[in-house]
């Protein structure tokens, strides 16, 4: 009687699957390569209590509490008093872009008032568009207030240090006032869906092509390798719009995301970001030669695109070189695109250059495309 | 004299350092029928697609069509109708879907009528919304066909089309082909059936990627230079396995081969044979008789041969 379960069979399984793995070094190195990948995002990269936030402080006061202020703030190494700004347009102009986290106002008379013991307001304008990257900042600028100027306080100001903090410290979040996450959240997951969808859909298609035999036929007709791949994207648009569509329409009306700008620019910036991820699936399609391996170069993009695009975390929050190549993936660019109109009302000039990013991604992606894809068998 | 339709010298193929398509040289003349012929890994599919342009060669040069195989490749892929071996068209899509698709990428004038006439010729109208997947081995072929004739090809390039095929499809396929030739496209086939080599004009043999005859039937057997003879059994307890046996590796016997109760022997050098066989002529069991090499025959001898060279080049 043969047994149900042979030992000897199993391990002779085994043996194979080795074998097999040997031969397929993508996947090898993938296996290796997605753990290590998470090890070194999660482990290193991810920092969801961002510090050195961009800040800017306008100053109408010059007086003594005012430096004593932004020495403090530098201090905390939560704030990165980068520029000083000349005038509140300015300032405003540059939280809107994004280039600015903070904004501190301190007004006139300042000092004196503090002196008097009048306890002033200090205004704090803050881009919450990710609660996340601006909560931890904004706790410590509350201790902070009630020890910032302390070494200042001297002679008969002393008495100021005991009780209520010498001044009043206001903040005002921008842009999603409430901190409610999922505002930040569901326009990201936009640019996340499409990311997995569109390149994986494009990738598979194409191999898929190479795997059946079908390709040697494409191969002997009159067709350029840039007609093939816009004949293969086309279709794919239109699945990606619908997945837009979609997640727009879940965003107004079930999540109640404020659409503060324009939706026709979201609409309008969404097809060049179908089209750069379709143009990456097309360039893994010329580097895998199975479905498999294609499935497999699909994740490995996957995931830094999620991780260190500012989806999941903040993007300040992460070193370096984790931005350096944030800024290489599309969804970076398309991420700050749609927060931006949705949530800040950005408009055509604030998101120009995200766009061109967008665009020129795309340029560079489609030129390998089409010179990696290969007219002939060799 | 018109000038051949496929016109090539020295054609040769590397893949990893390994030489699979080694000094091909071939001439095919317009309206014939060329069968090319090889064992499996002989080198056939890959000498094909250098033609069509899908596989660049290492090494040779010459012209398909009188356009440079390696210059215009692109005019190339026009004029010629390529039937992969396997199956390429898209088992996703109906038998009409796929004829369409090649027409339209062709930009064929009159696509819708072509596809029907297509359809009409072939057989295939009854089963045009079928799905191309679900068509049998038979089926599928014809639609291969039709859909690689689509666009007119001067010259049609058939990679082992009656694989799996039932031999009455088999017969109609093969009319088909007799039926392009005469109207002027020049057909290159290759194949593993004898009865299909004899259906061509013209044959080449190769193995282990070299040409190793060529010519008509007729010419290839007589080159082969290779005698024959038939032992039939004549009493029940006569054992041809036993006489092939007693036969095996004795000087002059190259090919031996049982069919039922008769033994088939044959080999290159007609004195030494003869020599051989005078010893076992003797035995009443069995009747001698000489007669014609087959070309499966001459295939067979061919193909041990060339092994031997091949293994004796190599080490
Ligand atoms: N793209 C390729 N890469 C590497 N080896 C190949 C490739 N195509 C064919 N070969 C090898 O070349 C040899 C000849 O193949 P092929 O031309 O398909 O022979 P045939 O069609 O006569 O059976 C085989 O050993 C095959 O494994
Ligand atoms: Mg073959």
């Amino acid at each position: 009687m043969s047994a149900a379960f042979s030992f000897r069979r199993m391990l002779a399984m085994i043996g194979k699957e080795f074998v097999q793995m040997r031969r397929d070094r993508p996947t090898f190195a993938m296996m290796v390569g997605i753990p290590l990948l998470q090890l070194v995002l999660f482990g290193f990269a991810i920092n969801s209590d961002p510090r050195h936030l961009p800040t800017a402080v306008l100053d109408a006061d010059h007086g003594p509490f005012g430096r004593a202020l932004v020495a403090a703030l530098e201090a905390s190494t939560y704030f990165d008093v980068r520029r000083a700004v000349s005038s509140e347009a300015e300032a405003n102009h540059l939280l809107a872009r994004g280039t600015l986290q903070f904004m501190v106002s301190i007004p006139p008379d300042f000092s004196r008032q503090v002196a008097r013991g009048d306890h002033p307001a200090l205004l704090v304008e803050a881009d919450a568009t990710d609660p996340a990257a601006t909560s931890g900042a904004l706790n410590t600028l509350q201790e902070l207030a009630q020890t910032a100027i302390d070494p200042d306080l001297t002679g008969a100001l002393a008495a100021l240090k005991a009780g209520p903090p010498p001044f009043e410290l206001r903040i005002h979040r921008r842009y999603n006032e409430e901190a409610v996450s999922q505002y930040n959240v569901v326009p990201g997951l936009m640019g996340v869906v499409l990311t997995m969808t569109m390149v994986m859909m494009t990738a598979l298609s194409v191999t898929r092509e190479r795997e059946r035999g079908t390709m040697e036929n494409l191969l002997v007709m009159p067709l350029s390798p840039l007609e093939i791949m816009v004949g293969k994207i086309t279709p794919y648009v239109l699945v990606g719009y619908l997945q837009v569509a979609v997640i727009l329409a879940a965003s107004l009306w079930v999540f109640h995301v404020p659409m503060v700008g324009n939706l026709l620019l979201v609409m309008l910036t969404s097809v060049l970001y179908i089209v750069a991820n379709l143009a990456v699936g097309f360039t893994f399609s010329t580097l895998a030669r199975n479905q498999t391996q294609a499935l497999q170069l699909t994740l490995f993009y996957f995931l830094p695109s999620i991780l260190l695009s500012g989806f999941m975390f903040p993007y300040r929050g992460m070193p370096d070189w984790a931005q350096t190549i944030g800024e290489i993936l599309p969804l970076t660019h398309f991420m700050r695109i749609v927060r931006g109109v949705m949530l800040k009302g950005n408009g055509w000039s604030d998101i120009a250059g995200e766009v061109g990013m967008l665009a020129l991604i795309l340029l560079v992606v489609s030129l390998i495309a089409v010179r990696r894809f290969r007219r002939t068998l060799d | 004299m018109t000038a051949p339709v496929i016109a090539v010298r020295g054609l040769t193929k590397r893949f990893g350092g390994r030489t699979v398509v080694d000094r091909l040289s071939l001439a095919v003349e317009p309206g014939r029928i060329m069968g090319f012929l090889g064992p499996n890994g002989s080198g056939k599919t890959t000498t094909i697609r250098m033609l069509c342009g899908l596989l660049t060669p290492d090494e040779g040069e010459g012209t398909c069509l009188g356009l440079d195989i390696r210059r215009d490749a692109a005019a190339i892929k026009r004029q010629v109708g390529y039937m992969t071996q396997k199956f390429s068209y898209y088992e996703d899509m109906s038998v009409e879907e796929n004829l369409a698709f090649v027409a339209r990428v062709y930009g064929l004038p009159g696509a819708r009528a072509r596809v029907a006439a297509a359809l009409e010729r072939l057989g295939l109208a009854d089963r045009r919304r079928q799905l191309a997947g679900e068509l049998s081995g038979g089926w599928k072929q014809r639609l291969a066909l039709a859909a690689s004739v689509l666009h007119e090809p001067r010259l049609l390039l058939l990679d082992e089309p009656t694989a799996g095929v039932d031999p009455k499809a088999r017969r109609e396929f093969w009319e088909q082909i007799h039926q392009l030739a005469d109207e002027g496209i020049t057909v290159l086939v290759s194949t593993h059936y004898m009865d299909e080599a004899e259906r061509c004009h013209q044959i080449a043999y190769i193995a282990y990627g070299q040409l190793l005859v060529e010519g008509t039937v007729a010419e290839v057997v007589a080159s082969a230079g290779l005698a024959t003879y038939t032992a039939s059994a004549r009493a029940p307890q006569a054992s041809v396995v036993e006489l092939a046996r007693r036969l095996q590796g004795r000087p002059g016997i190259d090919l031996l081969a049982p069919f039922g109760a008769a033994l088939h022997v044959g080999g290159g050098d007609a004195a030494l044979l003869e020599q051989t066989l005078a010893a076992v002529r003797a035995d009443p069991d069995f009747a001698w008789q000489r007669d014609e090499p087959s070309l499966e025959d001459v295939f067979i001898h061919l193909m041990g041969r060339s092994r031997d060279n091949f293994q004796g080049a190599g080490t």
